[in-house]
């Protein structure tokens, strides 16, 4: 034995040798909770995930991440209505983080830097895609990514569908709507276009597929029955609003009136305006509240000049007038007559009262079903009832949205390369929702929200340009900046800095961290004090 | 706040790191290569707030000093958890001595370093506010009064914590401890005593005082980086949690400070030359309930609610806000 100074009996030594984890009656993990923007995406985006590159000036890194759900970033930035930001966490601390327009500056600078998607390994197999709208593009995208040849048939003269034939240019420019689909192509899928499809059975049979995909819309305006209906110029606002793409403009009176509270209804009038009517009046038979329209557009219209009457109903149409009938909502919110009626001059009448799908060609397709209300009915695989033969989009029983359209894209895709190789696909379940009491907001800097630009009300009323501009790089980058991470570790170190005891080992950029549970005491600091929630504290078993 | 604080919004403006900054912009507890002055298997209880505050400090020396530091402590609970014997926690150079001299001992560090001529290694001296406010006052205040090249840093945890929860100098009016019981018409701390030692410290005109907190790091390192860039006398007192006297959730520890310095309770500021030059401004201001609710030694103030003691005990806060003008956005 070694001499020691007098008195002293111990060498040193140092306090790792006391383990105080076995003090410890709970003990953190690391968890990675569903941020409320992933959970509301229609097209399953990993919004926070692609913010975090964004907030970087990853700006392609973040963009292939949109791109691995969604092939139209710079198409959603512009039409979505964004149910992310309506959850968004953020909204219940300042003002929702503006993921549309990031999103859109992702978008409009890959299409300006020409950044491609590359088609997966061939696998050999065939598949139909019938309409080249946004579901059918979106299928379509996602089957060649996974290897599979596809084809659509397109029964218009464009792709696009209702992105191009339903949303106006003013909202979506039809050289971003060129470029976004003009990068499926690239990546291997033809797009036969004016090639409608008469019998779904010899098509397949022709064309030697392995899996259908069915996504023509909803194209047919429904109708009402409105005596005197073939006065005046009565036209459906699908029509209307298709015919804006062709050589010449619809022609149109001086004095408009559209019918309905659709967003279609609203598109329409907004057009009208446009192209020089004097007058727009919207029409709808119930009040502003009750409006299936988003409340955003109704704004925009007002701007514009739309005039609106709400609580009327069309009774008749003559020559240039028309008859309404004033109405009251009873307590379930449905118009009930008034007998109060009221004659206004309009030269033509634009009706905007809903879509149907146009079955005909299905009929002859066994085990199909098409419901009452002509949509086609699907299994949770969105396969139809006939083997091989899927649908999505406004087809089938949904809200009709482009971005559910997209989403219905994908997931089907996922479907059909599962069918194809004979297997199921079993989507992994979601993690729980990363709710607001998870955060710790002190640590978030007050943050305004980014504005977009909008064009000046003289140009949006005469012109079809573009209403609302996008962010710059810089305003980009803040506006991600703004995301709160939620349930989602941004690696901030607040763990590995407030731990009273040493025991969270920082990994490494990228790499995240470990708990010492040698030393962890278990005070739960570290989840307290997480500022997104990505710490859960469980109870410890020994 | 003597800092220009970047806007980097949820990338790290107020998170410990940011992965958005160059390495060497950091904080010193960001970093994967910080000291860990006070190690792992420490024993002090669950969430201390000294033991947070302890490394918080140190590393930042540490990193001020390019590691040319010894460290005197004052007896107490900092010293107790370290290094029962014969286990150690520091991995700096460590001293202690007693509970009262730990000033004096470091002033004796200061003076042998001068006589050797290694004026590049520097002195900490450090204690709970026990060993500051009241044991070790008077080495404290020679220290001040001769300007020794120490900086003294006191973790506050507002009452003798180590021997059982007794009452210190530093224990706030209304507060339990186990020498001053929630009984009586005017029960815990009686209003009106104890110390500010940072104004004590100001009043000996010593180059640097501050107050910091474990609830703002980017605030506390920045101010000991600022005290290490000066010579002579410097006093950093630091408001530090403490789970098992406060009656506070072990992991509430740096709410509650956050919440101390929100309320106006604890200021946060910079004096030079007996002066105040700096302060760092409340974010979101918040009544002093919310502080003291979370706190079961102020559990007698709210069940049931003791109207004058709340309203006492905010218009102390008030006075603060006042004074530090903790809230106006000039200086």
């Amino acid at each position: 034995m070694e001499q020691k100074p007098f008195a002293i009996t111990l060498n040193p030594a140092s306090s790792l040798a006391n383990h105080t984890g076995n003090w410890r009656t709970m003990r953190p993990i690391y968890v990675d909770h569903l941020p409320p923007c992933n959970q509301a995406c229609p097209a399953g985006e990993n919004i926070q995930g692609w913010l975090y590159e964004a907030e970087e000036g990853k700006y392609e890194q973040a963009w292939r991440k949109i791109m691995e759900d969604n092939p139209f970033p710079a198409i959603h930035g512009r039409v979505c209505y964004h149910p992310c930001e309506t959850a968004c966490n953020r909204g219940q601390l300042d003002e929702a983080v503006s993921i549309h327009a990031v999103e859109r500056f992702l978008g409009d600078y890959a299409i300006e830097q020409g950044w491609q998607m590359e088609p997966g390994v061939a696998t050999g197999k065939r598949v139909l895609v019938v309409g080249a709208g946004p579901s059918g593009l979106s299928a379509a995208y996602h089957l060649a990514r996974l290897g599979h040849a596809v084809t659509i048939y397109e029964a218009g003269p464009k792709p696009g569908g209702m992105m191009r034939f339903g949303i106006p240019q003013y909202r979506l420019p039809r050289n971003i709507l060129d470029a976004e689909i003009a990068r499926i192509v690239a990546m291997g899928v033809a797009i036969q276009l004016n090639q409608k499809v008469e019998n779904l059975e010899t098509a397949i049979k022709e064309g030697g597929f392995d899996a259908v995909f069915l996504a023509i819309g909803a194209h047919l305006s429904k109708r009402v029955d409105i005596p005197g209906r073939d006065a005046g110029r009565m036209i459906d606002a699908l029509g209307f609003l298709k015919g804006m793409d062709g050589e010449v403009a619809p022609k149109i009176g001086r004095r408009v009136a559209v019918y309905g509270g659709g967003n279609t209804a609203i598109d329409a009038a907004r057009t009208a305006k446009r192209l020089g009517a004097e007058e727009t009046i919207l029409i709808y038979r119930r009040d502003r509240e009750h409006m299936p329209a988003h409340d955003f557009e109704v704004e925009e219209a007002l701007e514009e000049g739309v005039l609106t009457r709400w609580l009327n109903m069309i009774r008749q149409v003559d020559e240039t007038t028309l008859t309404v009938e004033e109405m009251k909502l009873d307590e379930q919110g449905r118009p009930q007559p008034t007998g109060q009626f009221e004659t206004l001059e309009a030269d033509t009448v634009i009706l905007a009262v809903g879509q149907e799908v146009d079955t005909g060609f299905l009929a002859q397709v066994p085990g199909l079903e098409i419901s009452s209300d002509g949509v086609i009915q699907v299994d949770p695989s969105m396969m139809t009832g006939r083997s091989g033969v899927f649908a999505g989009g406004d087809m089938v029983p949904a809200e009709r949205t482009v971005t559910v359209a997209t989403g219905h894209g994908k997931k089907a895709a996922r479907h059909i390369d599962a069918y194809l190789r004979g297997c199921d696909y079993v989507k992994s379940p979601p993690n729980a929702v990363a709710t607001y009491d998870r955060l710790n907001t002190w640590y978030y800097t007050d943050a305004d929200k980014s504005r977009q630009p909008y064009l000046d009300l003289a140009r949006r009323r005469a012109s079809f340009e573009e209403v609302v501009g996008g962010l710059d790089k810089d305003t980009a980058l803040l506006e991600a900046r703004r995301c709160l991470s939620c349930g989602n570790c941004f690696e901030c170190d607040t763990c590995y800095g407030v731990c009273p005891d040493n025991a969270i080992i920082k990994l490494g950029p990228g790499q995240r961290y470990e708990v010492n549970y040698d030393y962890c005491k278990g005070c739960g600091l570290c989840a307290e004090e997480c500022p997104c929630g990505a710490i859960d504290m469980v109870k410890e078993v020994r | 706040m003597s800092y220009q604080r970047v806007k980097f919004y949820q990338t790290g403006t107020f998170t410990v790191g940011n992965r958005l900054l160059d390495e060497s912009d950091r904080t010193v507890q960001a970093g994967m290569d910080r000291t860990n002055s006070l190690d792992s298997g420490h024993r002090a209880c669950q969430g201390c707030g000294e033991a947070l505050g302890a490394r918080y400090a140190l590393d930042a020396v540490m990193r001020a000093t390019h590691r040319q530091m010894v460290a005197v402590n004052a007896t107490g609970c900092l010293e107790v958890f370290s290094s029962p014997y014969p286990e150690s926690a520091w991995q700096i150079p460590w001293l202690h001595s007693l509970f009262g001299n730990a000033p004096a001992v470091a002033s004796g560090v200061a003076a042998a370093l001068r006589a050797k001529g290694k004026t590049d290694i520097r002195v900490i001296a450090q204690g709970g506010d026990g060993a500051t406010v009241d044991i070790g006052f008077g080495c404290l205040s020679g220290m001040f009064e001769r300007n020794d090249d120490v900086l003294y840093v006191c973790y506050d945890n507002e009452a003798y914590m180590n021997t059982g929860v007794q009452r210190s100098g530093s224990t706030p009016p209304r507060a339990w401890t186990n020498t001053t019981q929630a009984v009586g018409t005017d029960p815990g701390n009686p209003m009106g005593v104890g110390k500010n030692l940072p104004r004590i410290a100001m009043a000996h005109g010593i180059p640097y005082v501050a107050t910091a907190s474990v609830a703002d790091l980017h605030d506390l390192e920045a101010k000991v980086t600022k005290s290490m860039a000066i010579r002579g006398a410097r006093y950093i007192h630091i408001h530090v949690p403490c789970p098992l006297g406060w009656k506070s959730d072990p992991a509430h520890t740096i709410k509650v400070a956050r919440l101390a310095v929100e309320s106006g309770l604890f200021p946060l500021f910079e004096a030079e030359g007996g002066h105040v030059t700096d302060r760092t401004r409340i974010r979101n201001k918040v009544p002093v309930e919310r502080y003291l609710e979370l706190q079961g030694r102020f559990n007698h103030l709210l069940h049931p609610r003791d109207e004058s003691a709340l309203g006492a005990i905010q218009a102390m806060a008030d006075a603060n806000i006042n004074l530090y003008q903790l809230l106006s956005s000039e200086a």
